[in-house]
């Protein structure tokens, strides 16, 4: 069944739509990501204009997150006060990244901008939490015990020191916000989260404890992109709320299987997955810029 | 049929010695959310006052136009291992969509001179002036490519049907990713090469029902669409939780 999209103004199959969501939603259950990462480029290749497919991602994980974010309020797991002191830095950078945006838009150049950071951050996130989760592994073979975490390092010397209950943490305020702008500015450019970024700056350079790690990041997810959509709704008109209820629909089902999977596999093992399938992407992309396209023009409107 | 050409050869108006009279199956085109393009009959006949010329063969083209939109042409070049957009062309304006049909090779039914003028095959239908890199030519003939493979520009030549130099039918099919507009449609009689008559018409092809809706909301007020947006992912994101809790009770 075809369904035509206003915005994007394509005709695209309903089905494989609800397919794309779907299976996004699979791996954002088993994984504890938003997807972003992979929907976007999925989108291209599904024959989405780059715009609408970014601006509509970031609608997309509004829905995912937000019913993530539920499961972790009622678990009490979501530092509220450094929520808000990373969505201060968030909402700037995704200002920032929407102003980026257009201006490399009017240059043409906003597919190699979108293309570039992909290849960079997906391949450092991949080979880190590769790596780090096969050490994991070898650890736990040999001698069964947890690692242990540097209790200091520089952050904790900076000043405008501000207290999070909740993460048992009395450190200064000029970390998260950095942290908050920059992933802003990458869920306006890439049309992602930023989950694959925060979760594990939040870990390694704030020294937050894991398991508030998540929902805190899905709290400030939720209102990065929420407010990135609403920037790309009112200056670019690129968001097509058809398209995203077809993948919001896909991917609340997907979800509930993935969470299914994910629960019945162990965590180290669901690490290095991901870590293989961020690289996979990373590896599609980089050969996209690397070899000779079949086609060296583009054309498009305006 | 033979009653219609009975009524043809006897309306007899004292003007052109030939002239062109059109149906379409259908003048607009409903854009709906199950939209998954559209095909249009054209049909016609040459109207006379007199028996047919005989000598030269008559012949017929039909062009459809889409809108025409200013385009920008990129060029990806080498540049430091990877392949980035270099030079770019602004298109003053082509077509969205532009489809030819004839009843015989074009090359051998329109000179050059009239093309010129007339603006009929798809190099002529793209205006492009003001260009500043030498190479133009290349930049038009690959925007022709990527449209043509995306089925956006047609040439389809010999495909109407053409009897006795007097009733003329093709199909013209607009394919899934139509933009919105008034689609020009135009009927050429040619002799010798040269156009002796025509005729404009115009199919209009527009979103109907929630596509226009969504459509105009977006345009005229996107904070509210926006907002939309954001209350369905915030209500399904809740509805899923609500879901999954129940099932997991």
């Amino acid at each position: 069944m075809q369904i035509y999209l206003p915005i994007a103004e394509v005709s695209v199959n309903a089905f494989l739509l609800l397919g794309l969501g779907g299976l996004v939603g699979i791996l954002s259950g088993m994984f504890g990501v938003g997807g972003g990462f992979l929907i976007t480029p999925l989108l291209f290749i599904a024959g989405i204009p780059p715009a609408v497919a970014v601006a509509t991602s970031a609608n997309q994980i509004v829905a995912s997150s937000f019913s993530a974010l539920l499961a972790h309020l009622k678990r009490k797991t979501v530092d509220i006060p450094m929520g808000a002191v990373l969505l201060a830095g968030g909402l700037v950078g995704a200002g920032l990244g929407v102003m980026l945006f257009n201006l490399l838009k009017a240059q043409g150049q906003v597919d190699l901008l979108v293309k570039l950071c992909y290849v960079l951050f997906l391949g450092i996130v991949g080979g880190l939490m590769l790596w780090e989760s096969l050490r994991a592994l070898l650890r736990a073979r040999r001698t069964g015990g947890a690692p242990v975490r540097r209790k200091h390092n520089w952050v904790h010397n900076l000043p405008l020191k501000m207290k999070f209950r909740v993460s048992g943490l009395y450190i200064s305020v000029i970390p998260p916000v950095v942290v908050g702008l920059f992933v802003g500015v990458l869920a306006a450019v890439m049309g992602v989260g930023g989950g694959f970024i925060m979760v594990p700056a939040m870990i390694y350079l704030l020294g937050m404890p894991t398991k508030v790690v998540i929902g805190t990041s899905l709290f400030q997810i939720i209102f990065v992109t929420g407010f990135t959509t609403l920037l790309h709704a009112t200056t670019n008109y690129t968001v097509d709320i058809v398209l995203a209820v077809m993948l919001i629909i896909g991917g609340v089902v997907g979800a509930q299987i993935g969470t299914r999977i994910g629960s019945k596999m162990k965590a180290e093992q669901l690490r290095i997955l991901l870590a293989l399938l961020v690289l996979a992407v990373c590896i599609q992309l980089a050969f996209d810029l690397l070899l000779r396209p079949s086609e060296l023009f583009s054309a498009e409107r305006g | 049929m033979v009653r219609l050409l009975a009524l043809l050869c006897c309306l007899a108006f004292p003007a052109k010695a030939e002239e062109i009279v059109l149906g379409l199956s259908s003048d607009n085109v409903a854009i709906t959310t199950t939209f998954d393009g559209s095909d249009i009959l054209i049909f016609g006949a040459v109207k006379r006052n007199g028996p047919a010329l005989t000598g030269e063969p008559l012949d017929v083209i039909i062009t459809v136009s889409g809108p025409l939109t200013p385009l920008t042409v990129r060029h990806k070049e080498r540049r430091m291992g990877i392949w980035i957009n270099t030079d770019a062309v602004e298109v003053d304006a082509a077509p969205s969509f532009y489809a030819v049909a004839t009843s015989a090779p074009l090359s051998q039914i329109l000179t050059q001179t009239e093309d010129l003028r007339q603006r009929i095959s798809i190099p002529r239908a793209i205006r492009s002036v003001g260009a500043r890199v030498d190479n133009t030519a290349d930049y038009t003939d690959a925007l022709i490519r990527i449209r043509s493979d995306e089925g956006l520009y047609q040439v389809r030549e010999n495909t109407i049907d053409f009897e006795e130099e007097t009733l003329f039918r093709t199909e013209v099919s607009l394919p899934a990713n139509l933009i919105e507009g008034n689609y020009a449609t135009r009927i050429y009689l040619t002799r010798n090469g040269a156009v002796v008559d025509s005729y404009d018409s115009v199919i209009a092809v527009q979103k109907v029902g929630i596509e226009r809706w969504l459509y105009n909301l977006a345009h005229e007020m996107p904070l509210a669409y926006g907002a939309l947006s954001l209350c369905i992912a915030i209500m399904a994101g809740w509805a899923a939780s609500a879901a999954f809790q129940g099932a997991r009770r």
